[in-house]
C-alpha cells in the first residue's frame, strides 16, 4: 500500500507545504485505496468524482504562491447527515436516496475553503439512529480490524474510513456518541466538541439540543487541526456559540498532564464492563498518574439515568425534525395504488422510506410528547437532564477533566444486536451524559482488549468550553502510549488488502 | 402507564403520517411497551423541585437585522422536489372524496 495513505494529516500537510507531495498525488493514493478496499469495509456511500479536480486546484493555487490554510490539500471524508453541494446526500435513507442539496453545511463549507479535498461521504445508522451503523439502509460497514464487526455508530462509515486508510480525516457527528463510540472500536480518535462549537448548519437533525458535529482522525493532533478548521460562530445556526476559540492543535503540541486533576467517574467504572476495556483504562490512568496527573474518584450519581432521559428526548425531538420528510420539497414520493390525499401521500412515502429503527423512534417520540403523557415523560427527561448537568458541575468543582471507558464492549459481532433494541442503546451509557450536559468529549486509543484483541478506548469529558483540555490530556496520553507501543496502534490492524484478496478468490466479496 | 395497545400505536402511527402495515404494529406495540417500561426510570428523581433543562447551554435569543441574506433562489429550493411547476412544489389533493 502507498505510504501517502499511512501518513497523519498533519505530516502529509507538511509534506504538501514542502511541495514534496501534491494533493493530486495524495488525493490519488486515497482514492486508490478506496477502490482497492471499500468493497470489503463499505466506508463509503458516494465518492466524489471532482476530488481529483479539487486536489489540482488547491495545487495550482500553492504554486501560485497563494497563502493557504494548514490542512490544505489534505483529503477528507464526510459523514452522510451534512450536506453537499454537488454530492448527494442520504444520512443513511432511503427517503433522501440520491438527494444533492443545493447548499453546503457549514463544517463543509469551513472543509472547501481550508483547501481540503472531500473524497466522498460516509456511511452511518439512518438519520444517525443506531451504535453500529447496521441501520443505514444502505447495508452496514465493517470495522477493519475484523470485518464481521460492527464499526460502531451512527458514524461507523467515517471511523472505518480513517481507520482503513482511506482517509487521513473525517467529519462525524455526535448525538449519544456517534463519533466517540465509532472511535472506540476503530482504534481511531473522535471529538464531540462543546455543543454550539461547531455549527449545526447544513447538518440534517437527529435531536437538536444534542447534535453536534466534530472531527475524527487517527492522531489527537489531526484531530485538534479538523476542530480548528470547523469550530466558530455561524449566523446560521442559532444555537452556535459567539465565543472565540483557543487553538486546539497548540493544546496538543504543548501538551502536558502535571498537576491535572482526572476525575475517574465511579458509576462507570462497574463489572457492567468488559474486563480488557477496564484494564486498558486503569493502565491508561496509572500511565497518566506516573507523568505527573492526579487522579481522583468522583461520583455522578444521575448518570444512570442518562440513558432513559435520551431515549425520551432523542425520539421526541426527532419525530419533530423528521416531519419535514413530506415527500413534498426533497427526496422520495410515493403514491398510493389510485392515488391519494397529500396526506396519504406522506404516510405512504413515509412508510416506504424509513427504516424499522426510524419508524420505532418516530412512534416513541410521538407518544412521548403526546397530550397527557407529555409531563410525565418528556417532561421528566428534562428534569433529569438538569440533574445530570448538577453532577458534571459538582464533579467540575474537584476536577479538571473526567475520564471514562467509551463504552461498555469491544466491537460486537454484526448482527448480534440487531434484534434487541434496549441492549443496543446500552452501547451509549458512557457517552450520552456529555450530550445531554453540552459538554465536550474525546475518545483515544488505550490498546487492544487482551481477550479478543480488538482496540479500546479511553473517553475524557471537560466542562462546556474547555475542549482545549481534552487535546491537552488526549495528546498526552496518545504520546506516551505511542511510545510504549513502538508506534501507533492502528499499525497493528490486518492488512485489508490481503483480506480483499482472499475474500474475492473466495467469492465472497 | 407503560401499558401500550396496537390502537394506540396504529393513532401514533397515523398521527405520525406513517402507514405501517399490521405486523410493523404488532411489532412496535411489544417493543414500545419495553422501552417505555426502561425509561420510565426517569420518574424515580424527576421530582417537582427539579427544574427541566430544554437547552445544554444558556444562551439569550440571538438577533439579526431584517434583511434578506444568502438565502436560496426558487430554482435551489426547488431542484430537489419530487414535483414542481418551475415557481411551486406540486402536491397532490388535500383533502379526499369524503372530506
Amino acid at each position: 500500500m502507498s505510504d501517502l495513505i499511512r501518513l497523519n494529516a498533519a505530516d502529509l500537510a507538511a509534506k504538501l507545504a514542502s511541495g514534496e507531495v501534491s494533493s493530486v498525488e495524495a488525493t490519488k493514493a486515497h482514492l486508490d485505496r478506496i477502490a482497492a478496499v471499500d468493497g470489503a469495509v463499505h466506508a463509503f456511500l458516494h465518492v466524489n468524482a471532482e476530488a481529483l479536480e479539487t486536489a489540482a486546484d488547491v495545487d495550482r493555487r500553492r504554486a501560485a504562491g497563494e497563502e493557504l490554510g494548514p490542512l490544505a490539500g489534505v483529503p477528507i471524508a464526510v459523514k452522510d447527515v451534512l450536506v453537499t453541494k454537488g454530492m448527494p446526500s442520504t444520512s443513511g435513507s432511503r427517503i433522501l436516496e440520491g438527494w444533492i442539496p443545493p447548499y453546503d453545511a457549514t463544517p463543509v463549507r469551513k472543509v472547501r475553503e481550508a483547501g481540503m479535498v472531500p473524497l466522498g461521504k460516509t456511511n452511518m445508522d439512518e438519520f444517525a439512529m443506531g451504535s453500529s451503523t447496521e441501520h443505514s439502509a444502505y447495508g452496514p460497514t465493517h470495522n477493519p480490524w475484523d470485518l464481521d464487526r460492527i464499526p460502531g455508530g451512527s458514524g461507523g462509515g467515517s471511523a472505518a474510513a480513517v481507520a482503513a486508510f482511506e482517509a487521513p480525516l473525517a467529519l462525524g457527528s455526535d448525538t449519544g456518541g456517534s463519533i466517540r463510540q465509532p472511535a472506540h472500536v476503530t482504534g481511531t480518535v473522535g471529538t464531540k466538541p462543546t455543543y454550539g462549537g461547531v455549527s449545526r448548519y447544513g447538518s440534517i437533525a437527529l435531536a437538536s439540543s444534542l447534535d453536534q458535529v466534530g472531527p475524527v482522525s487517527r492522531t489527537v493532533l489531526d484531530a485538534a487541526l479538523l476542530h480548528d478548521v470547523i469550530a466558530g460562530h455561524d449566523p446560521h445556526d442559532q444555537t452556535s456559540i459567539p465565543d472565540a476559540w483557543p487553538s486546539m492543535a497548540d493544546a496538543v503540541r504543548r501538551a502536558d498532564v502535571s498537576g491535572l486533576r482526572i476525575g475517574v467517574v465511579k458509576e462507570l467504572d462497574s463489572d457492567g464492563f468488559q474486563a480488557g476495556v477496564r484494564q486498558r483504562f486503569h493502565e491508561s490512568l496509572e500511565l497518566l498518574a506516573a507523568n505527573g496527573a492526579e487522579i481522583v474518584e468522583v461520583s455522578a450519581p444521575n448518570f444512570e439515568y442518562a440513558i432513559a432521559a435520551y431515549y425520551l428526548i432523542l425520539p421526541a425531538e426527532a419525530s419533530s425534525n423528521l416531519a419535514k420528510f413530506d415527500s413534498v420539497r426533497f427526496g422520495l414520493r410515493v403514491v398510493p395504488e389510485g392515488g391519494g390525499t397529500v396526506e396519504e401521500v406522506m404516510a405512504a412515502t413515509r412508510e416506504a422510506g424509513f427504516g424499522p429503527e426510524v419508524k420505532r423512534r418516530i412512534i416513541l417520540g410521538t407518544y412521548a410528547l403526546s397530550a397527557g403523557y407529555y409531563d410525565a415523560y418528556y417532561g421528566s427527561a428534562q428534569k433529569v437532564r438538569t440533574l445530570v448537568q448538577q453532577d458534571f458541575d459538582a464533579a467540575f468543582a474537584q476536577v479538571d477533566v473526567l475520564a471514562t471507558p467509551t463504552a461498555p464492549t469491544t466491537a460486537f459481532k454484526l448482527g448480534e444486536k440487531l434484534d434487541d433494541p434496549l441492549s443496543m442503546y446500552l452501547n451509549d451509557v458512557a457517552t450520552i451524559p456529555a450530550n445531554l450536559a453540552g459538554v465536550p468529549g474525546i475518545s483515544v486509543p488505550t490498546g487492544l482488549a487482551p481477550e479478543d484483541g480488538l482496540p479500546v478506548g479511553i473517553q475524557f469529558l471537560a466542562p462546556a468550553r474547555e475542549d482545549a483540555r481534552l487535546y491537552n490530556v488526549g495528546g498526552a496520553l496518545e504520546a506516551i502510549l505511542v511510545d510504549r507501543w513502538g508506534g501507533p496502534l492502528l499499525s497493528q490492524a490486518p492488512d485489508l488488502s490481503t483480506h480483499e484478496l482472499m475474500a474475492t478468490e473466495e467469492g465472497v466479496v | 402507564m407503560s401499558e401500550i395497545s396496537a390502537e394506540q400505536v396504529a393513532h401514533l402511527a397515523n398521527l405520525a403520517r406513517i402507514a405501517l402495515t399490521e405486523e410493523e404494529i404488532e411489532h412496535l406495540t411489544t417493543e414500545l411497551g419495553q422501552i417505555m417500561q426502561a425509561v420510565e426510570k426517569v420518574s424515580e428523581v424527576a421530582t417537582p423541585d427539579v427544574v427541566p433543562t430544554s437547552h445544554p447551554i444558556p444562551l439569550h435569543n440571538p438577533l439579526r437585522e431584517d434583511v434578506p441574506t444568502d438565502v436560496l433562489s426558487v430554482e435551489q429550493a426547488l431542484s430537489g422536489a419530487p414535483e414542481h411547476d418551475g415557481t411551486r412544489f406540486v402536491v397532490s389533493a388535500i383533502l379526499g372524496e369524503e372530506q
